[in-house]
């Protein structure tokens, strides 16, 4: 079957192109996710001081150098962006495909990460600040698993110059993973 | 940016023409991309879900009213089963028969019809949507049927209760319980997206925001709601999960976790997901108010900022289901204060349906009675819900029956009122054929009448101090004499010849589907722009050519420039 | 209707304010209802009749819809002054106790500890009884109410009193019983299969009787 796409698509009443329109939506509810949880984790983290002791073995150089990753790979983003803008699909494919590598490089850096520390005994359930710790890491690293794979269909489509104007729309995403982690790392690694 | 859609425009224009004559019955039925069938899919869906929950029911009133007996087409009742029969009852009820209906179904299905597009703007992220909805049906069935039993730590699923098979009895059951409602949350996050974006982007030329019908405002508004409630719980459902099958401390006290912090997330969604559920019926009910009274709304604005101010009101009250879980008692009072100044949006909603009618010419058709209905037995609903909000009152009421008669004076006037309303409203739409007026009729007071005697007893027991998911009073001398008995059995009487009515309505709707009178465009003779095309419409809903283009707001009947007592949107002029 | 008997101080205030809310709702609710069906009868279909063309937007149109408004919010404030000021009473504020009670909450019993002949809680004469609580009337009473392991709600209807039981905390909250009897003593958050039985029986008696019990008690359990 032929995926014809509707009329309805090609409208806009707002002004806004509809992708873009629902990738805001789609991240406000994801604000509405990660806030729930951090919001609940600050609620316990200020019941809970001794905490501080259990977010002390947590690993703030790689945690450091991952957020630097995240942001690069950001900073590719914006210029496969610009590079779409412009027509330039191959560049642009290009471009997303760095982007891709910094998600596949901190998501290595992130495995490295947790086998030291499940090695060293802390482990999910070894108390609340590790149940935390890693379901909001987790969660995180889904988005960025999520991203990386969506990014690279659309990084092929770019390639042969179709659909250009998804890539704005994923980068949209993308700054928003690198967002979530803005807060999760002072969250979970710095606060001691 | 410009160019792509002009090229776009042009393949989809050729590409409809073509597309669609000659598919097999998979493609066309099972995975269609085209927002009616998905509707349908929604539609029979939560039909066949509203079936089991009446069921379910119909199981446990039995159990109540004749403890003990062997319920004819279950059997013995034992506790376990009774509280896994309440649970999922009231989580089908909700989250497969209230949602997947009112918004999904009849979202889907108008709101593109009534702005005057020819699908949804994303049709295949909105089949995804129906997928998931329908695994989570399956998953939700299925985990009647494990090992240990369906779950039974009520829909509310409170920890440590849910968070551990040592309590419940019933591990698989609750996690696969959990599982399902968490599927059922990202099926509706999906539809949502669509729903929204469409309505901002995709209407008709011409159609202003005050020109549209106030039901898809309603369910658009309703989308929002939930999209920007249901996060926390996502969040909080993974943990929950983690709890379950990880053996994390979330919510175990013991290990630095906390039990309230799961009331919180779920109420902060669950009141909120009141009004996902009210609104839709509102807006439907507005509009079958307006046609058969052929009136022009009373304050069309004011319906849609008393909407939204509810549903900005909703976010603040969550722990008004709360007040005696051990919050701090001084929170309380803010809350009862959120809580009674929502009745003030809500009343003002109600009061311009009433005022509606004033001047119009009403005619009883089975729809408006049932729009009527909505609004005289959802007041008591909701003045109730004023004893509820009243801190010093709640605290005898809290989990008694009176709270269930409350939301059942709530929730069956939206899911089952609204939903009938909206189906014997559009079904000339949808299928092309009228349904028959007088077996509705016989249908609408089977229904109306049996389901005050439900109720008002149950209001009756509540006072009487009768709480909540008990399978037998037997063990509670002060509620077991036989003045209390009466009730529970005229209570389960009522809904048996209830339920007995709606084989009237099953054998309308096959018969008015097969031998019905047709249709034709418009038999209400309504503005909207579902009726300027065919009945049932075809794929892409009006021919290309002829998609239409709006001149006037919805309701403008009897307008005194006009010969005839209606006005459609896309008339020029 | 269930007449159940007012056995606390407050069960009293708790009534009255259900009836004061049931009045001012019950004349809104009849008012609401009363119009709607009579404009239903009134405003009928009719052959040849045109309708009004009114949209609510016009000043001396709209006041019906402005002035129920403003009635609603005045008759809000009412009800919150009356729910606030029982809920103060019940939930808010701790008078001096007599005597001191605790209530454990587990799957699927009430333990009571009672405080025995000194009167003080945690001591070698305290009286724990299981799914039977002795009070005596006339007197203000603490509870401290605990849970073993899911959530309970530690409910007597009679006293018009309820509170949930949460593991890992104690919730203090107050009684004074104002006249003798027997009671149910309901569990009403659900708790598990058990849930239906998990009933209890609270015994208000007079000076003499309750002293009496707490003699025949303590002999009973001294080792
Ligand atoms: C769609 C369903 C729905 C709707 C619309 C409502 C509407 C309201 N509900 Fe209800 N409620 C539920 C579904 C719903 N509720 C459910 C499911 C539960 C129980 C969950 C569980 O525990 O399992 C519940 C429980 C519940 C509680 C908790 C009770 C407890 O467990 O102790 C409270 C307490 O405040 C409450 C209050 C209200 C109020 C104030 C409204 C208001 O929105 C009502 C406003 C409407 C009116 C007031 C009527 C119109 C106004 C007038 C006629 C004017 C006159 C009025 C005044 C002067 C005040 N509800
Ligand atoms: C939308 C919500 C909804 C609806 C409609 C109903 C409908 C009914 N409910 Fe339910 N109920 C709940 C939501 C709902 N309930 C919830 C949330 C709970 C709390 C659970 C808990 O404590 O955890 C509850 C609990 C509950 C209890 C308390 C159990 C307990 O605490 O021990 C009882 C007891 O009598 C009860 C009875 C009934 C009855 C007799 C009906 C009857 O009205 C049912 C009649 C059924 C029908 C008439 C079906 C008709 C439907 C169709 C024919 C399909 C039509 C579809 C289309 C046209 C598309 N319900
Ligand atoms: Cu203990 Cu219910
Ligand atoms: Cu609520």
């Amino acid at each position: 079957m032929a995926h014809a796409r509707p009329i309805a698509t090609t409208r806009s009443a707002t002004g806004i192109p509809t992708p873009r329109l629902a990738v805001w939506w789609i991240l406000a509810s994801e604000v509405v996710i990660f806030g729930g949880l951090l919001g609940a984790y600050l609620m316990h983290r200020i019941g809970h001081p001794e905490w501080a002791e259990a977010a002390s073995h947590t690993q703030t150089w790689i945690g450091a150098v991952n957020t630097f990753v995240l942001l690069t790979s950001s900073f590719t983003a914006v210029l496969a962006h610009q590079a779409a803008e412009k027509g330039k699909g191959k560049e642009a494919a290009k471009l997303l495909a760095f982007t891709i590598l910094g998600a596949l490089t901190f998501l290595v850096i992130k495995s490295y990460e947790w086998t030291i520390e499940i090695m060293a005994g802390y482990t999910i359930t070894a108390n609340t600040f590790w149940s935390f710790y890693y379901t909001a890491a987790g969660l995180h690293a889904l988005h960025v698993i999520a991203g990386a794979i969506i990014m690279g269909f659309i990084a092929v489509d770019a390639y042969r110059g179709r659909e250009l104007h998804r890539v704005e729309i994923i980068g949209i995403y993308w700054h928003f993973v690198d967002v979530v982690w803005i807060f999760l790392f002072p969250l979970l690694y710095i606060a001691k | 940016m410009a160019e792509t859609l002009a090229e776009v425009q042009k393949q989809e224009v050729h590409g409809h023409d073509h597309d669609h004559h000659d598919q097999g019955f998979v493609s066309k039925y099972i995975f269609s991309t085209d927002h009616k069938i998905i509707a349908m899919q929604y539609l029979f869906t939560g039909m066949l879900m509203g079936v089991i929950g009446g069921y379910m029911a119909y199981v446990f009133r039995m159990q109540l009213a004749f403890p003990g007996i062997s319920v004819p087409g279950f059997g013995q009742v034992s506790p376990g089963e009774y509280n896994s029969l309440i649970t999922n009852h009231g989580s089908i009820m909700i989250f497969w028969v209230a949602m997947p209906v009112l918004i999904a179904a009849f979202g889907n299905y108008l709101i593109p019809l009534m702005i005057g597009a020819d699908d949804m703007v994303f049709p295949r992220i909105n089949r995804l949507s129906f997928q998931v909805f329908f695994i989570s049906s399956v998953v939700l069935l299925l985990s009647l049927f494990v090992e240990g039993g369906g779950f039974g730590g009520a829909w509310t699923s409170y920890p440590p209760l849910s968070a551990s098979g040592d309590y419940n009895l019933t591990q698989l059951g609750a996690s696969l319980w959990l599982i399902a409602v968490a599927l059922e949350f990202v099926a509706f996050l999906l539809g949502g997206i669509n729903f929204i974006t469409t309505l901002m982007n995709s209407r008709a030329p011409g159609m202003k925001a005050y020109d549209i019908p106030m039901v898809c405002w309603m369910i658009v508004i309703a989308s929002i709601l939930f999209m920007l409630s249901v996060g926390p719980l996502l969040a909080g459902a993974v943990m929950l999960l983690f709890d379950q099958t990880l053996n994390t401390g979330f919510y175990d006290p013991a290990r630095g976790g906390d039990p309230i912090l799961w009331q919180h997330l779920f109420w902060f969604f669950g009141h909120p997901e009141v009004y996902v559920v009210l609104l839709p019926a509102i807006g439907i009910t507005v509009d079958v108010m307006a046609t058969f009274s052929r009136k022009k709304l009373f304050g069309y604005k004011l319906v849609l900022y008393t909407a939204v101010a509810t549903g900005v009101l909703s976010f603040f009250v969550w722990a008004h289901h709360q007040f005696i879980a051990g919050i701090d008692p001084r929170m309380a009072n803010v809350f009862t204060v959120t809580t009674l100044l929502i009745s003030v949006p809500i009343a003002e909603m109600l009061f311009v349906m009433i005022a509606t009618l004033y001047g119009g010419s009403i005619t009883l058709t089975t729809p408006m009675l049932w729009a009527l209905a909505f609004l005289a037995e959802f007041l008591i609903g909701g003045v109730t819900g004023i004893f509820l909000g009243a801190s010093g009152a709640d605290i005898y009421f809290h989990d008694t029956y009176f709270v269930l008669a409350h939301f059942h004076y709530t929730f069956f006037p939206i899911a089952i009122i609204g939903t009938f309303c909206a189906f014997t409203y559009w079904f000339p739409k949808m299928f092309g054929k009228m349904m028959n007026e007088t077996l509705g009729k016989i249908h609408f007071w089977g229904t109306i009448i049996p389901f005050n005697f439900i109720f008002i007893p149950l209001f009756v027991l509540g006072m009487g101090g009768q709480h909540r998911r008990i399978y037998n009073f037997e063990h509670f001398p002060e509620i077991a004499g036989p003045e209390y008995f009466q009730l529970r059995q005229i209570a389960t009487i009522a809904l048996l010849i209830m339920l007995a009515f709606q084989v009237v309505f099953f054998f309308n709707v096959v018969m008015s589907w097969w031998k019905g009178e047709k249709a034709g465009k418009n038999p209400w003779k309504a503005n909207t722009l579902e009726w300027t095309t065919e009945s049932p419409p075809p794929h892409g809903n009006w021919p290309v050519e002829e998609l239409p283009t709006v001149y006037r707001g919805p309701y403008e009947y009897g307008h005194p420039d006009r010969e005839e007592d209606y006005w459609p949107q896309n008339l020029p002029g | 209707m269930l007449e159940l008997v007012q056995a606390s101080t407050y069960a009293a205030d708790i009534d009255r304010l259900i009836l004061f809310i049931g009045v001012i709702v019950g004349v809104w609710f009849l008012l609401a209802e009363g119009i709607f069906f009579w404009l239903i009868w009134k405003f009928r279909a009719k052959p040849g009749e045109r309708t009004q063309y009114l949209d609510g937007t016009e000043k001396n149109v709209k006041k019906w819809i402005t002035i129920p408004h403003a009635l609603v919010l005045v008759c809000d404030v009412f009800i919150l002054v009356g729910a606030v000021s029982v809920w103060y009473d019940v939930k808010q504020q701790l008078p001096d106790a007599d005597s001191t009670i605790r209530v454990i909450g587990q799957q699927w019993a009430w333990t009571f500890q009672h405080p025995g002949a000194d009167n003080e809680l945690d001591t070698s004469d305290d009286i724990f009884t299981v799914n039977d609580l002795h009070v005596e009337v006339e007197k203000t009473y603490h509870f401290q109410l605990e849970s073993r392991d899911v959530l309970h709600s530690f409910s007597v209807p009679v006293f018009r009193l309820k509170q949930d039981a949460i593991p890992g905390r104690s919730i203090t909250g107050w009684f004074t019983p104002t006249r003798t009897g027997e009671h149910d003593v309901q569990c009403s958050e659900i708790c598990g299969i058990g849930h239906g039985v998990m009933a209890a029986r609270i015994h208000i008696e007079d000076a003499n009787t309750h002293a009496a019990w707490i003699t025949r008690s303590s002999a009973a359990t001294t080792p």
